[in-house]
């Protein structure tokens, strides 16, 4: 297994109290594979991403638990000098807004050029001949010349192509990318994707891409893990998932969405919002919002149980939601 | 179909770029509404869709008197309002109310939610006397789904949903004919967005009200639409009711949208055709000339580059009636994206 995620924690002090925004993760990645992590904001989907990644604000934030295994070495306890080695070179992260990740002061080729000088100790020259070759390589248009433009002369679409080319420079093992194409309109948000399966296929990089968009899952994922309240409520094949959800949160955030036979008619609405990280209710943290929830999901907290060999699902009643 | 309520012809709005400081000087215009026409029937939801940069949001404030267009009308019940000031053009603003996108920048952190709902009140005093206020702002309240004590509470201890639901009430407290929305739910989370929608549903059976619905998301836009508008560089290039924009785009640009939407259904992955457009939309000071959205089509020739094409039904469906007649602005319009 190239990435395993277990029983991750992470809690947040901040002046309300102790915000505790994953709370037991559990996932892994294998080479070649694209799990989607699917949650709304507060889920933990990203916190979840930047402590596998070692980018996670510390403090405030703080890792009270868990593992994280890249190729069988714990990335939790390295020192950060080793980290440092691993990251940008075996793991590497695709930002949603490209114009804050990208140093507006440094042109695209300096910033491209550097994981070379740093990582591979090349010489400036070489390194900015590989900068070309990698924009080259995201498709934009006259490489040669606007490896000299900074980053605010690049369109939307063309600065996360930038952001993928800085991720892919070295050839890493894993991707995560985090909304990669939120920001963006749907006609650059197909190109950009389109490009990002493509270098992956090439590369058989392992990709965790982290959305919220149930369209752009259903297109690109192998696997998916729903995440609610900083836990993974659903995990199961993308096939399998859209067929027949096993978590009635996965099953309510389907029938949210507006289709063709629904026109006219009110759409299916979860009711109520999602719980504060501050405040997360007792047992199943998805029980005052679930049609399904009976008593025990007051009191006891659902473990993720096993539906089959590739799925699972932390719902007391997941049999009764695949029966639908 | 039911009387216009709303009638816009030949809208422009150009904002003039400068140089220098004492002595400025125009060297050329941003474009952000470049020449629409659209219609508005009482009771209807007109969708506008479009990309960023596309001026649908310029639309908007422009039907909200807002900003002053550069050229052409906005009619409401006959009477243009573009030129109106003062006394009939605050008449005017009552009738026509504006929802808005960000429901964290909308809302002045400083005022509770009563204060706000009830601001529309201290500008139209005749719309309520003043004992009235507070209970008039209650029953707002209640309507879009909000606790009616939470009167006193500041924007800060709401959630984005509760917060669009207070901007919707705000839009409301004057009981308009037309709202218009702009991206209304685009920044609300997803399981959010359908009770959002539905509450928006909801109020039109209610109020009798009109809505210009303006978002990117083409599934919501369709879900709530009767008609809808497809925005390219300040233009709309093709409308048309739901179905024939939807099931029968004529437009490349049309076409190529809709297949770029993601679609949630993995079995769909295999046999979907999807038309990738090449590069980025033209800037607003320099558009293309012919059609403008020639430079990313992949039907364009030549003559595109010297033609304007009008927003009319394409000649080769005029002989035809079926749910393909219906307006499209381009020279080689086929239902057929081939």
């Amino acid at each position: 297994m190239l990435l395993e995620v277990r029983d991750l924690r992470v809690e947040f002090r901040t002046r309300d109290g102790i915000a505790h925004a994953v709370n037991g993760v559990t996932y892994a990645v294998d080479a070649g594979e694209t799990l989607a992590v699917l949650g709304e904001s507060g889920s933990g989907k990203s916190v979840t991403a930047q402590a596998v990644m070692g980018i996670l604000d510390m403090p405030p934030g703080r890792i009270t638990g868990g593992r994280v295994l890249f190729r069988g070495t714990e990335l939790l306890t390295l020192k950060e000098d080793e980290r440092r080695r691993i990251r940008g070179a075996a793991m590497a992260m695709i930002f949603q807004d490209a114009l804050s990740a990208l140093n507006p002061v440094l042109t695209v080729g300096d910033q491209l050029g550097e994981m070379f000088t740093v990582h591979r100790g090349m010489s400036r020259r070489d390194a900015r001949a590989k900068a070309v070759e990698l924009m080259d390589r995201v498709r934009i248009p006259a490489a040669a010349q606007r490896v000299r433009d900074y980053p605010h002369q690049f369109s939307g679409g063309m600065r996360q192509r930038i952001m993928i080319a800085m991720a892919l420079a070295l050839e890493p093992a894993l991707v995560i990318a985090d909304e990669p194409t939120t920001a963006l309109d749907v006609t650059v948000q197909a190109q950009v994707m389109d490009l990002l399966a493509e270098l992956q296929h090439e590369y058989r990089m392992g990709l965790i891409l982290i959305t919220h968009d149930l369209g752009v899952v259903a297109d690109v994922a192998d696997r998916i893990a729903v995440m609610y309240a900083g836990r993974i409520v659903e995990s199961a094949p993308v096939h399998d998932l859209y067929k027949a959800p096993a978590h009635p949160y996965t099953r309510g955030l389907l029938d949210s969405i507006p289709r063709l036979d629904r026109k006219g008619r009110e759409l299916y609405a979860i009711k109520g919002l999602p719980p504060s990280l501050l405040r997360i209710p007792s047992g199943c943290a998805f029980h005052p919002r679930c049609p399904m929830a009976r008593d025990v999901c007051r009191t006891d907290v659902p473990p993720l149980y096993e539906v089959n060999e590739q799925r699972g699902s932390a719902c007391h009643f997941w049999r009764e939601c695949l029966d639908g | 179909m039911a009387e216009p309520i709303l009638e816009v012809c030949g809208l422009v709005k150009h904002y003039p770029l400068t140089r220098g400081v004492l002595f400025k000087k125009q060297v050329g215009s941003v474009k952000a509404v470049d020449g629409v026409d659209f219609t508005l029937a009482a009771g209807e939801t007109l969708g506008i869709v479009g990309e960023s940069g596309c001026g649908k949001s310029t639309v908007a404030r422009l039907l909200c008197n807002l900003e002053r267009p550069t050229a052409g009308e906005i009619r409401y019940r006959g009477e243009d309002i573009t030129k109106l000031s003062g006394r009939a053009l605050k008449a005017v603003r009552r009738n026509i109310q504006m929802v808005f996108q960000d429901p964290y920048t909308s809302l002045n952190p400083r005022m509770t939610v009563g204060d706000i709902i009830g601001e529309p009140y201290e500008i139209h005093p005749e719309a309520a006397p003043k004992g009235d206020r507070r209970r008039r702002v209650q029953e707002l309240l209640d309507v879009v789904g909000l606790n009616p004590e939470y009167v006193n509470r500041y924007p800060h201890q709401f959630s984005g949903g509760q917060r669009q639901r207070i901007g919707i009430a705000r839009g409301l407290a004057l009981r308009p004919e037309i709202i218009v929305a702009d991206e209304p739910v685009s920044a609300l989370d997803v399981s959010v967005q359908a009770q959002v929608i539905n509450l928006m549903e909801r109020l039109q059976r209610e109020f009798e009200l009109s809505y210009v619905f303006i978002a990117h998301d083409l599934s919501i836009v369709r879900h709530i639409s009767d008609r809808v508008g497809v925005m390219y560089l300040g233009r709309i290039v093709e409308t048309g009711t739901d179905e024939q924009i939807y099931e029968y785009a004529t437009h490349p640009y049309t076409q190529a949208l809709l297949s770029a939407v993601p679609v949630p259904d993995p079995e769909a992955r295999e046999h979907r055709r999807r038309i990738i457009l090449t590069g980025d939309v033209p800037s607003p000071t320099n558009i293309p000339s012919g059609c403008r959205f020639r430079t990313r089509c992949f039907k364009a020739r030549e003559r595109c580059a010297l033609e304007v094409p009008a927003l009319e039904v394409p000649p080769v469906f005029r002989c035809t009636p079926g749910p393909a007649a219906h307006d499209s602005a381009c020279l080689f319009a086929s239902t057929e994206p081939v």
